[in-house]
């Protein structure tokens, strides 16, 4: 079933079209991440969905309901937002039930409402307490805990781990999926971050220019990207490219080098001299592995950059760069000469011109 | 060697360790401190000789040390000043200035605050149609000279049947205090977060929830400098109330000048020394009390965050 519909949303400050004829479907009970760079448009769109911002042209749905036209306290939402956003002069208590007061619920189920929220979230021990009284994590969680008790189907969380230090961002990250996974709410999550976007989706959708690129599950995200764009933001570090065109044969050639594509699954019929972008990912690039694969070069070694766990060793394959990642343990020096080979099923092949997958 | 590297530092002898070594009679200090010292002497001088004039009677004034401590403290001229100094044809002192002068100060304080407050809320969070032209028409208001206004103004209070009443003056005041005010609270509400508004939003609060419950507690320092900066410009005014008052309704400075400046017999310094500083009082007193606040709240309107 639909949970948010949004259908051709556009939205225009003066001359500058942030949206465009955006289409999005999110199903109920969905966890959905709007991932894209800065001013790409999806905290735009979230403060849409929410009603915080009148759109140009389009129709937002929330449970079947148009709700283009309603204000936000009428359109089943709960919202946590990057700086919190507490009520400063008032209690972690008096932050719950603020929403609650304004829409006249009876006092006992206030009460209720907000033991219920406090007790998933852990925060009964800082109720009497002021917001400035309280950690960033703390804050956070009672933001949280304001979308909680408006008892809403769809909760809109705009960047809300952006201004916590690394650990704490990445202890609540697991917290907000354990939230997801007790109330199988809809939510829909901005965030610039694609650890948290691969983490926390069940479907991603990667936005630029007010556009979204690719809306799917993380996995078809990361091996599947529709375009470059997609291929290029996903991935830490990035995806290696190769300029190139396609042979006969199919195969993808760039100055002294030559890629049998036989094993790779084609999305549009390649037409040979076409100029193409050949792009694999640094782990799945295998360095002195001693198997047999599809393509394999001899090159050596020019940097190395130990990140812990992995290592990211840089070659140059022809006259392009090409990282590779091993494990820390397998790592060659700088100056080595090694061996390096991939499946070509592993690549993705894009168009030079428009970027789109082949 | 180890005596080589502790004795390092020739110049002091010592090992620097610490915080810097700083002399008190340093050139620095005594520039920085002579200059403070000058300064206040310049702006406190007038108030003593105010002051022990105000406590002298007049026979010891003729002597003409006006910088000489009174021989013999009288509090004569002060309760003259303010329940029998003359100013015309009645002799009921400043009394009857400071009533009507708080009768104005109040009202007119309370009501341009409020609207001005309203005001600046509307236009830092609610961005309606034509805000812009709105405030830039305020913002031009403020720097168009008041003489200029002064007769049409009278013309509309005539025509409003309330001219030389009070209502007419606290209405003068009231307008005349918006542009900065309003400018004032829409940059100190501009600073509030906006998503600290958004949320207000999502939780159903509506445009008077959203100011009463969320902005009005939050700007507590800001209401304060509005206040000093209205009551004392209210409070200190004299064009405004020798235009648009009576002589019955004549506010504290315009019954203070009629005393000093009235020509009939001996001029009674004292008297009028005592007039002045009661008549400066109330504004000085708002600022001993909230000077704190003050500067809080004009550091919060500057810095954003």
């Amino acid at each position: 079933m639909t949970s948010v519909l949004v259908k051709d949303l556009s939205l225009s400050f003066g001359a500058v079209e942030v949206l465009k004829k955006l289409n999005l479907d999110v199903q109920q009970g969905e966890f959905v991440v709007l991932l894209g760079p800065s001013g790409c448009g999806k905290s735009t769109l979230l403060n849409c969905i929410a009603g915080l911002l009148d759109v140009s042209t389009g129709q937002i749905f929330i449970n079947g309901k148009n709700v283009t036209w309603e204000e936000p306290k009428d359109r089943g939402i709960g919202m946590v937002f990057q700086s919190y956003a507490l009520y400063p002069q008032m209690t972690v208590e008096g932050n719950l039930s603020f929403g609650l007061k304004n829409a006249r619920l009876p006092r006992e189920e206030i009460a209720k409402r907000i033991a219920r929220a406090a007790e998933i979230l852990q925060i009964e021990p800082l109720l009497k307490r002021k917001p400035a009284a309280l950690s960033g994590g703390q804050r956070q969680r009672v933001a949280i805990g304001r979308a909680l008790v408006r008892d809403v189907d769809v909760f809109l969380f705009d960047e809300p781990l952006s201004n916590l230090d690394a650990k704490l961002r990445a202890e609540l990250r697991v917290e907000i999926k354990r939230l997801h996974q007790q109330l199988a709410n809809t939510m829909i999550y901005v965030t610039h971050d694609q650890i948290e976007a691969m983490t926390l989706a069940d479907r991603i959708a990667v936005m630029r220019g007010g556009l979204i690129q690719q809306f799917d599950s993380p996995q078809a995200i990361y091996n599947k990207p529709v375009n470059r764009f997609v291929a290029g933001f996903i991935g830490s570090p990035g995806m290696n490219f190769l300029e190139g065109s396609i042979a006969a044969g199919p195969a993808f050639s760039a100055d002294g080098v030559d890629v049998p594509l036989a094993r790779y699954d084609f999305t549009a019929t390649p037409v040979a001299g076409q100029k193409v972008s050949f792009g694999i990912r640094p782990e799945h690039v295998a360095l002195n592995s001693g198997a047999d694969w599809p393509f394999s070069a001899r090159v050596k070694v020019d940097v190395v950059e130990p990140m812990g766990s992995d290592t990211l060793v840089w070659t140059k394959l022809g006259s392009h760069n090409l990282a590779v990642r091993v494990p820390t343990e397998r790592m060659p020096a700088s100056g080595d000469t090694v061996d390096i080979g991939f499946d070509p099923m592993r690549a993705s092949i894009f168009d030079s011109g428009e970027g789109g997958r082949l | 060697m180890a005596d080589a590297v502790l004795t390092s530092h020739p110049a002091a002898g010592v090992e620097p360790f610490g915080p810097r070594p700083r002399r008190v009679f340093s050139r620095r200090n005594i520039f920085l401190y002579g200059t403070l010292i000058m300064v206040s002497l310049y702006y406190l001088l007038p108030l003593y000789v105010m002051i022990v004039t105000s406590l002298k009677g007049m026979p010891e004034i003729r002597f003409g040390n006006v910088f000489a401590p009174p021989l013999e403290i009288t509090f004569e001229p002060w309760v003259k000043a303010w329940s029998t100094a003359c100013t015309g044809l009645n002799c009921e002192g400043l009394s009857r200035g400071f009533w009507n002068s708080v009768r104005i100060t109040i009202p007119s304080v309370i009501v341009s605050i409020a609207i001005a407050s309203i005001n600046g809320y509307a236009l830092a969070n609610w961005r309606f149609k034509g805000a812009n032209i709105f405030f830039t028409i305020l913002i031009v208001g403020a720097f168009i000279p008041y003489q200029v206004m002064i007769y049409p103004i009278v013309i509309i209070l005539r025509e409003m049947g309330i001219y030389g009443t009070l209502t007419g003056l606290v209405l003068v005041h009231t307008i005349f205090g918006m542009p900065i005010n309003t400018l004032l609270f829409r940059n100190y509400f501009a600073s509030v977060p906006e998503e600290l508004f958004k949320a207000a939003r999502v939780d159903g609060a509506g445009f008077w929830g959203i100011y009463f419950r969320i902005m009005l507690p939050m700007s507590l320092p800001i209401f304060v400098v509005a206040m000093i900066i209205q009551v004392t410009g209210i409070w200190n005014d004299f064009l405004f109330g020798v235009v648009y008052t009576k002589p019955e309704t004549y506010p504290m400075t315009v019954q203070l000048n009629n005393i000093v400046n009235s020509v009939q017999g001996v001029k009674e310094y004292n008297v009028n020394m005592a007039a002045t500083l009661l008549t400066g009082l109330v504004p000085l007193i708002v600022y001993f009390i909230s000077g704190k606040l003050f500067v809080r709240g004009i550091a919060a309107g500057a810095v954003k965050g």
